[in-house]
């Protein structure tokens, strides 16, 4: 049932741009799929460990970052009169190396944060957030600073059989990113069932509990912070190449507020949670865009999340679930009462 | 009562304080391989604190704890749990969201460690482990008795079910050794008849018990040795029928005089 609606939710979307001739909204998918997976990766934090990375755009920028100078070369003076250069190598290494740092920032952010949790990591993850754009603004002769990466070239990839295909059209990467988007969800969704995954959430409902059964907290919390900030880091490497500009805004706040509020609408801790909530919140701005005034599509955007909120209030993907599963339960004690009945008057008086 | 038992745990001259309050001073015993030990004592004895330090959710003072031969200080919680000396907990402790089947896959935790990539590619592997867990949890289930309610949340179950759930729990994590703190209290009394059966069989299995516990007839006829442990410190040691009539002991939870009265 749960494998036939996946199926089914991935051919749907599959199907899109055979019969979507818009480009802009089909623009506004790939970047809404773009953020999808970086609001999963922080589903995966927030959801299944209950740590709140409020920096989480940093692994999402350090990933468009690497895979962007990876792609582009730099040139650049080390204290004592070296330079270091580096000749441009194809996008998708730079795609891989993006996983692997970001990765290696989510093992120290964890590392630094995990002895002491809750408030502490919310703060080491800010902090980290605002220091990696501090560099990326300040450390011009690398990044250009506000003047912006420019000209990243498109992913290329080696199809067996066909040759090389750049990746350039709305098309091409749209199937990029859904891609991407189905590995990292098949990658969450195996992790979280998995032993790992148990782990995390014993230590979520009932941390002393947890350890006195032999789950070690920092190694998995550290864990699930290293694959969900390689996931983020994924996720930037495929906008910084789909985009192909890239400047110190990407680390604004408020994108880290975006994938949160994908996250939690939709509802944390569930695997569809991220999805539903960022294609709703993903693609609202850009709905409301031609027909409302800046400041006005602010504030529906507010409202509707809202409203979501007080409707169902564990997001809507658990919410509607928990609904779904009590009229099923009705209607099964419906069907049992009379047997009960029938049982008790078998009972001697 | 010196048999020549192995000693499995060593609890020398541990003392703890908590501010000015003395909650353990000196405490010295040993716990045979395969002994059931009770550490019985008065409300605010130690009892609880002294499974805390031996657990490592507290550091003494001073003294030292060793399990098997390996010094427990300075060990964390899940690396003791790793050496075989897994406890459960005097206040309910379950994960209550999860359901109870669910809960002992998660007390499975030491039984099921695969590769992460293992994990996730779904290898042969994983998924035996995966396979020998789910029937291990069944197993579990149906050894405590709680069948029917497998999958209940944990945390919509009875108090005495739910401490069912606490030490099926603590056996899922395949112990070699079992702290129990006051493991019947909450239940009914046939339901600590059919716990004390399930005690006997866990030490069967070759597992040691010690065992913190109010009930005097089930300590009394289920201990090969009993500790008595007031204000802080160890008043009796022995076996039931040497503590039962031991003035000390007597004294210690009848109040003073009473004893001699
Ligand atoms: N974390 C703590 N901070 C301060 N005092 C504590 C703490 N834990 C225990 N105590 C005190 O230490 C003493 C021993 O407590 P402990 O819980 O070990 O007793 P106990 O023998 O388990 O009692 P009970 O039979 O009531 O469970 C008590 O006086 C208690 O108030
Ligand atoms: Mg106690």
């Amino acid at each position: 049932m749960r494998a036939a609606i996946t199926i089914l939710t991935l051919a749907a979307f599959a199907s899109v741009p055979l019969w979507l001739r818009d480009p802009y909204l089909l623009n506004a998918l790939i970047t809404t799929g773009i953020f999808m997976i970086a609001a999963m990766s922080l589903n995966l934090l927030l959801g299944f460990t209950g740590q709140l990375s409020l920096g989480h755009i940093a692994f999402f920028g350090i990933g468009a970052y690497v895979s962007a100078l990876t792609s582009l070369g730099f040139d650049i003076g080390l204290p004592g009169g070296f330079r270091l250069v580096h000749e441009p190598w194809p996008p998708i290494v730079g795609f891989v190396l993006a996983i692997l740092v970001a990765g290696l920032c989510g093992y120290f952010v964890g590392l630094l944060s995990f002895r002491v949790r809750g408030a502490y990591f919310v703060i080491v993850t800010i902090s980290f957030a605002e220091v990696v754009r501090l560099v990326a603004l300040n450390w011009v002769e690398l990044t250009q600073g506000p003047l912006a990466l420019t000209n990243i070239p498109s992913i290329t990839i080696g199809l067996p059989g066909l040759g090389e295909l750049t990746l350039r059209t709305k098309f091409h990467n749209y199937y990029l990113v859904l891609a991407v988007a189905a590995v990292a969800y098949l990658l969450i969704s195996r992790l979280v069932h998995s032993h790992f995954g148990r782990a995390m959430r014993g230590l979520m409902e009932n941390e002393t509990l947890a350890v006195s059964v032999g789950i070690d907290v920092t190694r998995t919390l550290t864990l699930a912070a290293v694959i969900s900030a390689a996931i983020a880091g994924a996720a930037g490497s495929l906008y910084a190449h789909y985009i192909r500009i890239i400047d110190p805004e990407v680390f604004a706040f408020i994108n880290t507020v975006t994938m949160v509020i994908m996250v939690i609408s939709g509802g944390k801790g569930s695997l569809a949670g991220p999805v539903v909530g960022g294609l709703i919140f993903g693609l609202l701005p850009v709905m409301l865009r031609p027909i409302m005034a800046p400041e006005a599509q602010w504030i529906a955007y507010g409202g509707v999340l809202i409203v979501i909120l007080f409707v169902l209030p564990r997001g809507i993907v658990p919410s509607l679930a928990q609904r779904f599963a009590k009229r099923k339960r009705k209607a099964a004690v419906v069907a049992v009462t009379p047997v009960a009945f029938s049982e008790r008057a078998k009972e001697p008086a | 009562m010196t048999t020549a038992r192995a000693i499995a745990l060593n609890v020398e001259q541990v003392a703890v304080r908590f501010g000015g309050l003395v909650a353990l001073s000196e405490m010295n015993f040993t716990v045979g391989e395969g002994e059931i030990v009770s550490l019985i004592g008065p409300n605010g004895a130690g009892k609880t604190t002294a499974f805390n330090v031996m657990t490592g959710f507290l550091d003494p003072a001073h003294g030292r704890v060793s399990y098997r031969g390996t010094a427990l200080n300075g060990l964390k919680p899940h690396q003791i749990a790793d050496l075989g000396l897994i406890r459960t907990f005097q206040r309910t402790s379950v994960f209550p969201n999860d359901t109870v089947y669910d809960n002992l896959l998660i007390g499975l935790h030491r039984q099921g460690r695969v590769g992460l990539f293992e994990a996730i590619l779904g290898l042969p592997r994983a998924r035996a482990s995966e396979r020998r867990l789910r029937e291990r949890a069944a197993e579990l289930v149906e050894w405590v008795g709680l069948e029917r309610r497998a999958y209940d949340p944990a945390g919509s179950l009875s108090y005495g079910e739910q401490r069912l759930v606490g030490v099926a729990l603590a056996l899922a994590a395949e112990p070699s050794m079992l702290l129990l703190d006051e493991p019947v209290s909450g239940m009914n009394a046939s339901e600590t008849h059919t716990f004390v059966e399930l005690i006997r069989n866990i030490r069967d299995r070759g597992v040691t018990i010690l065992l913190v516990e109010h009930d005097m007839p089930m300590v009394m006829s289920v201990s090969d040795r009993i500790v008595v442990l007031n204000y802080g410190r160890i008043i009796a040691e022995g076996p039931p029928e040497a503590i039962r009539n031991d003035p000390d002991v007597i004294e210690a939870y009848l109040g003073q005089g009473a004893a001699r009265a």
